[in-house]
């Protein structure tokens, strides 16, 4: 909280870094739309549209939980102990153990990428699709929180856990920000299924762009992505509850 | 007379993976809590003592809803400490010896200030408190002071007040003189005497430091390899020239057995009422003939097991 600000050349860094951060994610998109004219199918402003989209919810999932990283070192110092031993909810207070305001910056940054590329896309302006365009982002955020959560409750059962997490939360930025169509089969059902990062932004993309899902989809499922959010936010918060009580604490 | 913390059969396992040549591990199960029966009232101040990696700390984690038991029964202010983990929370204080619970970076004062929020207290309650807790740790030097740059001992004192702030029924404290100087160590004992003998704060500590507990126990209870070895009440004999006519009813003394036809009784004290205050309403009620005192003998309980442990 407000232990950041007592360093303050640290926080203005971590600002331009998350900012440029939003920034490499669109430049990523453009580079690639270089080599090729259509990506799985789709064209520039489409697969900016989703990148926008994915972008803005893992930010703003970032703002929320990304400070659950730090699990693993408050697991491993055996400080986990003192925030089970406080009225609230162990999880919120990890999560607001420093609510980033420097990951706020990202998440308006990335907002303001979403309504560019919508408005570039030409998604036509109706009730439906603009409401649509405001939730796919929260329910998308809530998916990715969920895996953030779920991938950092791996350190109360491996105290070593590096890179799962990131693997699974990273990896899945880099993949909902494209269609799916360009994925193997496997790959893709696992990703996009079974976690559900095809909700965060494919199949909302779909409908506001109005388009069928080449792999044949109904066009109902850019609608679910909602319920999908929180069946997985569900799934997690079990996994926390299983590891919380798998917790085993260290030393004296 | 309350019950405020009771287990039946307590027990916590860990199961440890054991390097067993290349690639391959084995698993033990090492049992830290082996069926631990305890219930200690209201305002009762505990010594929870026994050799390093005896079951202290895993014993206090699970009273405290850190850890989740193994196996058994456990009841803390009437609570199942990790299912209802929160409301447990408010009512109980925590100091681990070893780990802060204050804001590294923060000058002491606003570290208070959060908890207050954390723990939802109103300011003039928590002011109250914290004004107490000022006066008599002597917190004024080093409150505006960044808790990082607290030496040893006045981080205790703050870990204490901090533990304090939200008025908790009862006290647990892991170690709170290790590593202390002597002053620093006798300011935190007077103070945790004065919180005791006030006598709504039930206190339950662990300690090396045996000056700890004579100083400030009235009960002490040793834990060896996970069980229970020794559960030191103190106990009064009387001797009286005619049996016991009426029931005394005082809270916190229990008829440990009576002898020679009644006329010698042995209690035991739970540590809420002094000897003296048994012996006073005794003389009330018959004529006394000799009274005697048996103390827990720490020091021998104590050497017993822990010459047993060394090499």
């Amino acid at each position: 909280m407000r232990s950041q600000t007592q360093y303050r050349a640290s926080f203005v860094a971590d600002v331009v870094g998350s900012v440029l951060f939003g920034v490499l994610d669109v430049v990523g998109v453009v580079v690639v739309f270089r080599v090729t004219p259509a990506l799985g199918g789709f064209a520039f402003a489409e697969v900016f549209l989703m990148t926008a989209l994915a972008g803005c919810a893992f930010a703003a999932a970032d703002l929320v939980v990304g400070n659950i990283e730090r699990l693993r070192h408050y697991v491993r110092s055996g400080l986990f102990d003192v925030l089970l031993v406080r009225p609230l909810s162990s999880l919120a207070q990890l999560a607001a153990m420093d609510v980033a305001t420097r990951r706020v910056g990202r998440v308006a940054f990335s907002a303001v990428v979403v309504v560019v590329a919508a408005a570039n896309a030409r998604v036509p302006i109706t009730p439906g699709r603009l409401g649509l365009l405001v939730v796919t982002p929260v329910a998308g955020a809530m998916i990715f929180g969920a895996v953030f959560v779920a991938t950092a409750t791996v350190a109360f059962w491996w105290i070593e856990s590096g890179e799962i997490a990131n693997g699974l939360t990273y990896g899945g930025l880099n993949f909902a920000q494209y269609p799916i169509t360009i994925y193997g089969a496997l790959f893709r059902r696992l990703f996009a299924y079974v976690v559900g990062f095809a909700f965060v932004a494919y199949y909302p993309a779909l409908v506001l762009l109005d388009r069928p899902d080449p792999l044949g989809a109904p066009a109902l499922l850019g609608y679910a992505s909602p319920a999908v959010g929180v069946a997985v936010v569900v799934a997690a918060a079990l996994m926390w509850r299983a590891g919380v009580r798998h917790y085993r604490s260290t030393g004296s | 007379m309350t019950r405020v913390i009771e287990t039946r059969g307590l027990r916590k396992e860990f199961t440890v993976r054991v390097k067993a040549g290349w690639l391959r591990r084995r698993t033990r199960v090492v049992t830290a809590v082996d069926g631990l029966d305890l219930t200690v009232d209201r305002g009762e101040m505990v010594g929870y003592i026994g050799p390093n990696g005896a079951g202290k700390s895993t014993t206090l984690k699970m009273l405290t809803g850190v850890l989740y038991p193994s196996a058994g029964h456990v009841r803390v202010c009437g609570f199942e400490p990790v299912r209802q983990r929160t409301r447990l929370a408010r009512r109980i204080g925590v100091v681990f010896g070893q780990r802060s619970q204050l804001w590294w970076d923060l000058p002491l004062s606003e570290s208070f200030t959060l908890l207050r929020h954390v723990y939802a207290v109103r300011a003039a309650d928590s002011a109250a408190r914290l004004a107490r807790c000022r006066r008599l740790l002597e917190l004024d030097a080093f409150l505006d002071v960044p808790v990082r740059q607290l030496s040893l001992g006045q981080r205790m004192r703050a870990e204490l007040t901090a533990a304090l702030l939200h008025g908790p029924e009862v006290l647990f404290l892991d170690e709170p003189t290790i590593g202390l100087d002597l002053v620093s160590k006798q300011a935190v004992r007077a103070f945790l005497a004065a919180l005791g003998a006030a006598g709504d704060t039930t206190i339950v500590l662990t300690t090396h430091d045996l000056a700890d507990i004579e100083r400030l126990c009235r009960r002490l209870v040793v834990i060896d390899q996970g069980r229970l070895v020794h559960d030191g009440r103190r106990r009064l004999v009387v001797d009286l020239d005619e049996p016991l006519a009426v029931d005394l009813a005082l809270p916190g003394v229990t008829v440990e057995s009576t002898q020679a036809n009644g006329r010698r009784i042995v209690y035991t004290l739970d540590g809420t009422i002094t000897a003296g205050q048994l012996v006073s309403r005794l003389t009330e009620v018959a004529a006394l003939r000799d009274i005697s005192v048996l103390e827990p003998a720490i020091e021998d309980v104590v050497a017993r097991i822990y010459t047993r442990h060394s090499p």
